[in-house]
C-alpha cells in the first residue's frame, strides 16, 4: 500500500518538473532561441490524448472491442488533409485570429454575436470535459491508495481541488504571459509536448508489462480471450455497427481541429507551416503506439479480474498493483496525470481567451462605456479578466465534477463534447471555401445544430443521470412520440452519438446553406469572405487600402492602442510598423487605411476581431462603402489578378520565343562556320592538283631539254591531275546540288540485283588489274525498289572502287551480298583490307576525310565519294554505314526500303 | 498565383484512400486469426501503419 504523502510528493514533484520545462521553454523563446521544432509541435498535438484516452480507452475496449480505435483513426485521416489545416493557419496569421470563436466571427463580418455563440457552445461542451479530467485524477489517487470516495484530503482540503488550483496557477503563469493572444506560449507548448512523451512511455510500459509480464505475449492473450464466449466477442468487429464506426471517425476527425485546445495548438501555437509536414505522420504514429496495447490491457484485465467488480477504466493502475509492481503503477499514475493536466492547461487557456474576448469584452464595451472610458490603461484589466476566466473555468469544472460524481453525464462527456464542437464544422469549412456563406446563415446553422445537439445528446445524458425527468427521452416531448430525444421522428436503431450527429448536422448544414442562399452579406462580410476564401491569392497590398475609407485621427488610434495594449507594447508595435513603412516615427505617417488596418489588427490580437472592429469604429469615422462598392473593388481585384496572370502567361510565351530565336541563331552561326570550313577545305583540295599541274607545266615550258620519256611521264601526271580536278569539281557541284535540294532525281522501279551486277561488271577491269577477287551473293528476284537507277549505280561503284583501293593486290577479296529483311533491301560490300578504327568509322563519312594516312600517303580519292553516297541512300529513305575493326576488313552496308504495298483504297499508307 | 502543391495533394489522396480502407464494408473482410492474433486487429493496425509510413515518405522526401 502506498502512502498518501508519498503520492502527493510525487505528484508535486512532477508538476514542479512541468513548471521547470515550461519556464525553460519561455526563457528560450525570450532569448530568441525557440525550442519549438517540428517534433515538439507534432508531440504537442497529442494533447488530444487526455485521461479519457489514458484510462477510458481500456474501459471502452472492454465493452466495444476495437471500436475505440475510431477516435484515433479520424484524426489520422483528417491530418492528411494538410491543405485545409495550412489554409486555417494562413488565414489565422493574416487575420490575427486568437481562437476558434474569433475565426468564425471574423469570417462572417467580425460578428460579436457569432463569437459569443461559439464561445457559449464551446464552454457548455467542454467544461464537463475538464471535469472529467479532474475526476480521472481523483479516481487514480483513490485506486493507488485503495480507498473509496473522491480524493484525499491534504491540510483539510480536497486533493483534486488542490490539483485544480495548481493547474490554474500554471495556466495563468504560462498562458497569459502576453496580452496579445496571437503570440505563442512556447513554454506551455514545450510542457505539453513533454507530457505527451511521459504519457506514451507510461502507457506503453504498462502495456508491455501486462502483455509480456502477466501473460505470454499478444498471441497468448488473444488465445485465452477467444476461448471465452464473452471476450471472443470483443475480438470481432460487429458489422451491424458500421454506421457508428463511420460516424465516430467523422466526429473525431472534426474534433482534432475544432476542439478549442486542438485549434489552439494546431493553429494559434504554430510557429512554422512546415512543421505540419512532420506532424502529419508523427502524430498519427503517436496515436498508433498509444493504442497498440489498449485491447490487450482490456482483455488482460477482464481475464484477470474475472467476476470481480473492478472498474475497467482503472485497469491501467490496478493490473500493475495486483502484481505488486508499485513503481510501474506510480509511473502509470504520472502518465494519467500528464494526460489530464496537459488537456486542462491548454483547454482553459483556449477557453479563457474566448471568454475574455468574446463574452466579457463585448459586454464591458457595451454596457459600461463610461467605465472603459475612464481607465487609461486597460491592458492590466484584460489580463486580469483572462486570469479570472481561467480560474473560473477550472472552478466550474471542479464544481461540475463534485456535482456529477459517478453520473452518466460525466462518464459519457467525451463523445458528447466532440459532437458539440462538430457543430462548428459547417460554418468553418463553409467560411474557408464558400464565399456565399453569410453571417445569418452561420448563426442559423450553429443555433439549429446546437439545439439539436442539446436535445438529442446533452439533455438525455442529464436525464440518464437522474437530474431531470426522462419523459422526453422515453415518451417524447409533451408525450409526442416522434419527438423522442434519441429516436427523433422515429429514427431508431442508431446509437445515440450517430443519431445526434446525423440530425444535428442535417439541421446545421441545412440551415447554414438555406439561410446563406437567402440572405445578402453586408460590406464587411463580403470583404472578409474574400480574405478568407482567397487567402492564398488575396492581394492585400492593393486591395486592403481601398476597402476602408473614412477619417481617422492618428492620435485617437494610438490612444486606443495604448489603452488596450499598454503604452510600452503599443510604442514597440508602432515603432515596428513605422520601420516597415520606412518612416522614422509613426507621427510622420498619414492616418490612412493602412494605419487603421494596422491598429485594428493589433487590437484584434489582444481583444478579438469583433471587439477590435467596434473599438476602431468608435474613434474613426468610417464611411460605409456599401455592399455594391465593396463587391466592385473585390471584382476589380480579381480582374487585376486575372490580368496579371495573363501578362505572366504572355511573358512566359515571349521568353519561350526568345529562347527559340536564340537557338535558331546558334544553329545559323554553326552552319555559317561549317560553310567557311567547307570552302577553305575545298580550296585546299583544289589547290593540290593545281599546284602539281602548274609545277610540271612550268618545268616543261622553261626547260626544252627534258627527255621525251620524262616529258611523257609529266604530261601523264598533268592529265591525271586535271582529271582528278574535274572529278572533284563535278562532285562538289553534285554535293552542293544535293544539299540545297536542287539535284535532279529520276525515280522509277529499279532492280537492285541488276544494279549490283552491272556495277561489278563495270569495275571488273580495275579488280583484274590489281589481282583482287570479286564475288557476289545476289538473289534472283524480289529486289525491286523505287529509286534513281544511275544514282544507286554511283553508290555501288563508289563502294566497290573504295574496296579495291584499300585491299592488298593479289590477296585482296571483295564480296558483295544482297538480302531482304524487315521491309528493307540490305546491300553489303565486304573487303579484307586493313579495316578501320571505331573512330574512323564515323569520320570517313565526313567531307574530304579519306581512309589511310593523308599526311604521308598520296590521296587516293577526292574524299567526297562516301558523303555523296550517303546523301543518295538517305534520299531514298535508307542508311549507309560501315562495320569494321582494325585488321578485320571493312563491311560497308546500305539499305533501301522496299516500296510500301498499296492498300485497298489505293492510297499509300505511311 | 499559388499553384497546387503536389505534396499536399499526395497526402490528401492518401487520406482519401484511407477512408474506404478503414471503414465498412472493407472492414468486414478480415476474419479469423493469424499467428494467434485476430485478423481484424492486424488489419486495422497494419493499414494504419501503412498509411503513416506512406505519409512519412511523401512528407519527408526531398525534391520538387
Amino acid at each position: 500500500m502506498l502512502s498518501g504523502w508519498f503520492v502527493a510528493l510525487l505528484a508535486t514533484g512532477y508538476l514542479g518538473l512541468l513548471f521547470a520545462v515550461a519556464r525553460f521553454g519561455d526563457a528560450r523563446a525570450d532569448a530568441g532561441k525557440s525550442i519549438i521544432s517540428a517534433n515538439v509541435y507534432a508531440l504537442s498535438l497529442a494533447v488530444y490524448c487526455t485521461s479519457w484516452t489514458f484510462y477510458g480507452s481500456v474501459g471502452r475496449a472492454t465493452s466495444g472491442g476495437l471500436s475505440f480505435l475510431t477516435i484515433y483513426l479520424g484524426p489520422t485521416l483528417m491530418l492528411l488533409c494538410v491543405g485545409v489545416i495550412i489554409k486555417m493557419i494562413r488565414i489565422s496569421k493574416a487575420q490575427r485570429i486568437t481562437s476558434i470563436a474569433d475565426f468564425i466571427a471574423s469570417r462572417y463580418g467580425k460578428s460579436q454575436l457569432l463569437a459569443g455563440m461559439v464561445t457559449v457552445i464551446a464552454v457548455i461542451g467542454v467544461v464537463p470535459y475538464i471535469a472529467l479530467q479532474l475526476k480521472a485524477m481523483a479516481a487514480s489517487v483513490d485506486v493507488l491508495l485503495e480507498h473509496a470516495g473522491n480524493g484525499v484530503e491534504v491540510w483539510g482540503l480536497d486533493s483534486t481541488f488542490l490539483m485544480a488550483v495548481v493547474l490554474a496557477f500554471f495556466s495563468i503563469l504560462f498562458g497569459t504571459r502576453h496580452l496579445d493572444a496571437t503570440e505563442r506560449h512556447e513554454g506551455m507548448v514545450a510542457a505539453v509536448a513533454f507530457e505527451s512523451v511521459v504519457k506514451l512511455v507510461a502507457f506503453m510500459a504498462v502495456g508491455l508489462f501486462v502483455t509480456y509480464g502477466m501473460f505470454g505475449g499478444l498471441g497468448d492473450l488473444f488465445q485465452r480471450a477467444s476461448a471465452s464466449a464473452d471476450l471472443g466477442r470483443l475480438l470481432e468487429l460487429d458489422s451491424g455497427r458500421a454506421g457508428t464506426w463511420s460516424a465516430l471517425i467523422i466526429l473525431s476527425g472534426l474534433a482534432i481541429i475544432f476542439l478549442p485546445r486542438q485549434f489552439q495548438i494546431i493553429v494559434v501555437e504554430n510557429v512554422d507551416e512546415s512543421h505540419l509536414k512532420r506532424a502529419v505522420w508523427l502524430f498519427p504514429l503517436y496515436l498508433l503506439l498509444i493504442n497498440i496495447f489498449v485491447l490487450p490491457l482490456a482483455l488482460g484485465g477482464l481475464l484477470h479480474f474475472d467476476g470481480q467488480s473492478v472498474n475497467p477504466d482503472t485497469f491501467v493502475l490496478t493490473l500493475p498493483l495486483v502484481h505488486g509492481a508499485e513503481a510501474l503503477a506510480l509511473l502509470a499514475f504520472i502518465g494519467g496525470l500528464s494526460a489530464a493536466t496537459g488537456m486542462v492547461i491548454v483547454e482553459t487557456i483556449a477557453l479563457s481567451t474566448m471568454v475574455c474576448n468574446d463574452l466579457v469584452m463585448p459586454i464591458l464595451l457595451r454596457s459600461t462605456g463610461n467605465f472603459i472610458e475612464k481607465r487609461s490603461d486597460l491592458s492590466g484589466l484584460l489580463l486580469g479578466i483572462r486570469r479570472a476566466a481561467i480560474a473560473l473555468i477550472l472552478l466550474l469544472g471542479y464544481v461540475y465534477f463534485r456535482a456529477a460524481g459517478e453520473a452518466y453525464a460525466l462518464v459519457a462527456i467525451g463523445l458528447i463534447s466532440f459532437a458539440a464542437v462538430a457543430q462548428f464544422a459547417p460554418a468553418m469549412f463553409g467560411g474557408m471555401y464558400w464565399k456565399q456563406g453569410t453571417r445569418a446563415g452561420a448563426v442559423a446553422g450553429l443555433l439549429a445544430g446546437f439545439v439539436v445537439w442539446l436535445y438529442t445528446l446533452l439533455l438525455p445524458s442529464f436525464a440518464k443521470s437522474g437530474w431531470i425527468s426522462s419523459g422526453f427521452v422515453e415518451q417524447g416531448l409533451f408525450g409526442i412520440g416522434w419527438l423522442k430525444a434519441q429516436a427523433l421522428f422515429g429514427l431508431a436503431g442508431l446509437d445515440e452519438i450517430s443519431h445526434s450527429l446525423w440530425w444535428s448536422m442535417l439541421a446545421n448544414i441545412g440551415a447554414y446553406v438555406a439561410v446563406s442562399l437567402n440572405s445578402r452579406p453586408d460590406a464587411v462580410e463580403a470583404s472578409q469572405a474574400e480574405r478568407f476564401v482567397d487567402v492564398f491569392r488575396f492581394d492585400s497590398r492593393n486591395t486592403e487600402a481601398r476597402l476602408w475609407r473614412g477619417k481617422a485621427s492618428p492620435d485617437a488610434l494610438v490612444g486606443l492602442l495604448e489603452r488596450f495594449l499598454g503604452a510600452a507594447r503599443a510604442g514597440q508595435q508602432l515603432a515596428a510598423y513605422a520601420a516597415a513603412r520606412k518612416a522614422g516615427n509613426w507621427r510622420n505617417l498619414p492616418a490612412d487605411a493602412e494605419f487603421v488596418q494596422f491598429a485594428e489588427a493589433e487590437l484584434a490580437g489582444a481583444i478579438g476581431s469583433a471587439s477590435a472592429r467596434v473599438m476602431v469604429a468608435s474613434v474613426a469615422q468610417e464611411e460605409d462603402l456599401g455592399l455594391e462598392e465593396v463587391l466592385d473593388i473585390l471584382d476589380e481585384a480579381t480582374q487585376v489578378r486575372a490580368h496579371s496572370r495573363e501578362l505572366e502567361a504572355k511573358q512566359r510565351e515571349l521568353e519561350a520565343a526568345t529562347a527559340e530565336l536564340r537557338e535558331a541563331n546558334e544553329r545559323l552561326r554553326e552552319l555559317d562556320r561549317m560553310k567557311d570550313d567547307f570552302i577553305s577545305t575545298v580550296t585546299h583540295e583544289l589547290r593540290t592538283p593545281l599546284t602539281s599541274i602548274r609545277a610540271l607545266s612550268e618545268m616543261l615550258h622553261e626547260d626544252p631539254r627534258i627527255e621525251l620519256a620524262d616529258r611523257k611521264r609529266f604530261l601523264g601526271i598533268i592529265v591525271n591531275e586535271a582529271e582528278r580536278l574535274t572529278r572533284l569539281i563535278n562532285q562538289i557541284l553534285d554535293l552542293a546540288r544535293m544539299e540545297s535540294g536542287r539535284a535532279e532525281w529520276t525515280t522509277g522501279e529499279v532492280d537492285l540485283g541488276e544494279v549490283a551486277r552491272e556495277s561489278m561488271a563495270s569495275v571488273e577491269q580495275l579488280f583484274r588489274d590489281k589481282g583482287v577477287a570479286l564475288d557476289s551473293d545476289i538473289p534472283a528476284s524480289g529486289l525491286v525498289v523505287l529509286a534513281d537507277r544511275d544514282r544507286l549505280m554511283q553508290v555501288m561503284i563508289n563502294l566497290l572502287s573504295n574496296a579495291v583501293k584499300f585491299v592488298a593486290g593479289g590477296t585482296g577479296q571483295v564480296h558483295v551480298k544482297l538480302g531482304v529483311a524487315a521491309g528493307l533491301i540490305r546491300v553489303e560490300v565486304r573487303d579484307n583490307g586493313p579495316g578501320l578504327t571505331p573512330e574512323e568509322c564515323g569520320v570517313i563519312f565526313e567531307k574530304f576525310r579519306q581512309g589511310g594516312n593523308t599526311m604521308t600517303d598520296k590521296p587516293q580519292g577526292t574524299g567526297l565519294g562516301l558523303p555523296i553516297s550517303r546523301q543518295i541512300v538517305e534520299y531514298f529513305g535508307g542508311n549507309l554505314w560501315v562495320e569494321s575493326a582494325p585488321g578485320a576488313g571493312a563491311n560497308f552496308i546500305f539499305t533501301v526500303p522496299l516500296p510500301v504495298p498499296e492498300d485497298n483504297n489505293g492510297r499509300q499508307t505511311k | 498565383m499559388k499553384r497546387a502543391n503536389p505534396t499536399r495533394q499526395r497526402l490528401a489522396a492518401l487520406g482519401l484512400l484511407g477512408v474506404p480502407l478503414l471503414t465498412y464494408p472493407l472492414l468486414s473482410l478480415p476474419g479469423g486469426e493469424w499467428a494467434g492474433i485476430p485478423a481484424t486487429y492486424l488489419y486495422l493496425f497494419g493499414v494504419w501503419a501503412g498509411l503513416i509510413a506512406l505519409a512519412a515518405w511523401v512528407a519527408e522526401r526531398r525534391g520538387p
